[in-house]
């Protein structure tokens, strides 16, 4: 399955699930739900952290971190 | 007549939510900094006048994202409010959510309601929400969560008056519980109720989920815990993410209810068109590092005026008192010693200050977290955070306030650390020791008919400090262990105008908590510095113009001749002068005899010290500070008895330069790093390190080239 870090900036997606336990209870206190539309905005240079919107919000995540949560668009 | 309790407020609420602007407009000046018992995390109250002159105490809470905590300042607002029997326990919480959008703040607002504490909502930015075309139907708000709601703007003040009358109204419990806790923990939540007289299921729920925030109940209590978390499989966290998913749907069918007009993201637009040039992989950059050098420029130019104003204020007070005291042992203490000593630390308020205004612009901004959005991949490869990147840039400056800017990095390691190395960035106090080594070892000459050999010099000791706190920071990140993970995941919040009154708190706030937290460390060191370089054992002392004279008889010296000697035997004399004497056998193998030693100790109030030593100890003491040639000239000529040639050769210069770079020549920054970390823990550590790398490198210098 696709995850957050594989999409393009501009791209958007409805997250499924997480594939890590402990950071998948922060990410969804900060917004990021099974269900939600995610949009990619942009990354730093060299790609890494990363932008997106999530439900009304902006969240940088780390590349790694981005990667736990999968999507499907 | 028993006087009533007084009342006690704490305010929650996420981080950006506006809850310091409404802690800073309840409290005004009334504000007082201290600790919670027991940890690290900085604790903010104040007093508020309510209507018929009733005060309450406001506490500041950490800003936090969920009632489970993810870092220590979180972790005290779950312990503030699951303690329900403690003198502490606030008899209010208000609960600041953003209303531009206010899920988030609602999870934390529901998990707050279900602990059972009497709780207030009060909705923030009502302005912005209103011109982004968001509205709530804020009667049926209330009445669904069972609290009072209050819309508020506690940036001009609007709807406090409410708030306030809300806080005074008898305490009032939440009614009803949000999320009915899970089937398979009601046994164990029943159970720890009926041991321990728990107030409600939530709260009780909390004690087995979160065993780490429960100090307050004791050894006994908590052993209680312990033993139904065992029989009952509890491992923390274990139903988190299903009550967050839970509380969110509960939120949106809330939302759905209450909501009058949603917004679409258009008032949001200018923000995202500012971050596409903010954020740019070059612009971004550039304007990044043009601010940082901005930052570091006016802390040099703006804080110099008022640094040498009150540099000759105390001068002159000290100067004045020695004129009007009688003359004796507690004149000289009060005169010398504690006046400069408090001189010295006033002297930093200029820095402090300038440098703070800055920062917290860049964060009432929303900049700051653009900045670690943009320096995390870099910092992070040395053990730092992206945060690290500010304090580092003002050590240039100072180390002083440069250490007090990094309370805004989170992660307990990447702080520490940044704290250890910082000292490392070569400081203004430096520059002036750096001039005198310089131009005295490097020849004032042009290379390739270009570079003027003594600025390469002088660059290379900036350069030389950076790469070794950029070094240090790496050796360190494989040094601490630390079971914390650290994770970045970060709001990066929409743009906002800094509210000036808020940058004016927090120079307040920070300016006091150095005078009077650090600033005690610093005049108790700066007086015992003095005791050891004005006096000796015996009466060596005092026999000390006579010496002078009978030595010197034959050599028709002027007054100021005269004086400057004296000086100078009495330096020699006194017990700085005998642990610099004692240390000589240390130092030597770095190419340093006893009167450098001398200088080494008393330099370690402040490195600038270094030249006024170096002065009075070779009799030069009554030229001034600024007139270096003559300095320069005076050690250019001292002559070393063993080798017959120059006691200053290149190898001795550079020895020098190297040691200085890396030393810990500061007590003002030990005073600072102690308050930072509350402990001697790591200022020890730090003083060993720097001292150990110091030594070491000047040893291989002076080797290496003599």
């Amino acid at each position: 399955m696709k995850n957050v870090a594989e999409m393009r900036p501009g791209e958007q997606g409805i997250i499924s699930g997480f594939t890590d336990d402990q950071l998948s209870v922060k990410l969804m206190e900060m917004g990021c739900l099974p269900g939600s539309a995610i949009r990619f905005n942009f990354t730093a240079a060299f790609g890494d952290p990363v932008c997106i919107s999530v439900s009304g919000y902006e969240l940088s995540l780390r590349l790694e971190e981005a990667a736990t949560i999968s999507i499907i668009n | 007549m028993v006087t009533p309790r007084k009342l006690k407020v704490a305010l929650a609420g996420n981080p950006n939510s506006g809850k310091s602007s409404l802690f800073n407009y309840l409290t005004g000046l009334n504000q007082k900094i201290g600790n919670f018992p027991g940890v690290t995390v900085e604790k903010r109250s104040g007093f508020c006048l309510m209507a018929g002159n009733v005060s309450a105490e406001i506490i500041d809470l950490p800003g936090a994202y969920s009632i489970y905590p993810r870092s220590l300042d979180e972790q005290i607002v779950a312990e503030v409010l699951l303690d329900h029997h403690a003198p502490t326990t606030p008899d209010k919480v208000v609960v600041i959510v953003d209303a531009t959008n206010v899920k988030r703040g609602f999870l934390l607002l529901s998990q707050i309601i279900d602990l059972g504490l009497p709780t207030i909502l009060a909705l923030n930015m009502m302005d912005l929400a209103a011109k982004a075309g968001i509205s709530y139907d804020l009667n049926s708000l209330s009445k669904k969560l069972g609290v009072p709601v209050v819309p508020i703007n506690a940036r001009n003040g609007t709807g406090l008056e409410e708030l306030k009358k809300i806080m005074c109204e008898p305490p009032n419990p939440p009614d009803r519980q949000i999320n009915a806790i899970w089937k398979e923990a009601k046994e164990a939540v029943k159970e720890l109720r009926d041991r321990l007289g728990v107030d409600n299921d939530y709260e009780a729920y909390q004690f087995l989920e979160q065993p780490k925030s429960l100090k307050f109940l004791g050894d006994e209590r908590q052993r209680v815990v312990d033993d139904i978390r065992k029989r009952y499989e509890f491992f923390p966290g274990k139903f988190q993410g299903a009550e967050t998913i839970q509380r969110y749907s509960y939120i949106q069918d809330l939302l759905n209810e209450v909501s009058l007009n949603t917004s679409d993201t258009a008032w949001k637009k200018n923000s995202v068109r500012l971050d596409s040039i903010l954020l740019h992989k070059a612009w971004g950059y550039i304007i990044f590092f043009t601010i940082l050098f901005l930052i570091f420029q006016s802390i040099f130019a703006w804080a110099q005026v008022p640094m040498d104003f009150i540099d000759s204020q105390f001068a002159r007070l000290s100067s004045y008192l020695i004129s009007v005291l009688p003359p004796g042992p507690l004149s000289s203490l009060l005169a010398e010693g504690v006046v400069p000593g408090i001189g010295g630390i006033m002297i930093f308020i200029p820095q402090i200050a300038i440098l703070f205004a800055f920062i917290s612009i860049l964060e009432e901004s929303g900049y700051m977290a653009r900045v670690v959005f943009m320096m995390d991949k870099v910092m992070r490869k040395f053990g730092l955070n992206g945060k690290s990147v500010v304090p580092l840039m003002s050590g240039v400056a100072c180390a002083i306030p440069a250490i007090m800017a990094t309370r805004t990095i989170d992660n307990w390691k990447e702080r520490t650390i940044t704290i250890l190395v910082t000292p490392l960035m070569s400081c203004s106090a430096r520059l002036p020791v750096f001039t005198i080594l310089i131009a005295l070892v490097v020849p004032n000459q042009k290379a390739l008919g270009f570079f003027n050999l003594q600025g390469l010099a002088l660059m290379g000791m900036y350069l030389l400090g950076f790469f070794a706190a950029i070094g240090s920071a790496w050796l360190m990140k494989l040094l601490i262990r630390v079971k914390e993970r650290s994770f970045l995941i970060m709001e990066l919040p929409t743009y906002r105008l800094p509210k000036w009154s808020n940058v004016g708190y927090t120079i307040v706030e920070k300016t006091k908590a150095f005078v009077f937290e650090a600033g005690k460390i610093i005049l108790a060191i700066s007086v015992i510095l003095w005791v050891l370089a004005s006096y000796g054992p015996g009466d060596s002392l005092h026999s000390a113009e006579a010496v002078v004279l009978e030595e010197s008889k034959n050599l028709r010296l002027t007054e100021d001749g005269l004086a400057d000697r004296i000086a100078a035997y009495k330096l020699e004399h006194s017990y700085a002068g005998i642990i610099g004497k004692a240390i000589e056998p240390v130092i030597r193998p770095l190419g340093y005899d006893w009167k450098i030693g001398i200088a080494l100790i008393t330099s370690f109030a402040a490195r600038e010290v270094f030249v006024g030593t170096i002065a009075t100890i070779y009799s030069i003491g009554s030229v001034s500070d600024s007139d270096t040639s003559t300095i320069q000239q005076r050690l250019k000529s001292e002559i070393n008895p063993e080798t017959g040639g120059p006691r200053f050769t290149p190898a001795v210069g550079f020895s020098l330069l190297v040691f200085y770079t890396f030393a810990m020549q500061c007590m003002s920054t030990i005073a600072v790093v102690y308050r930072e970390t509350k402990g001697w823990k790591w200022p020890l550590i730090q003083l060993a390190y720097m001292t150990g790398l110091a030594y070491i490198s000047a040893l291989l210098v002076f080797q290496i080239l003599s």
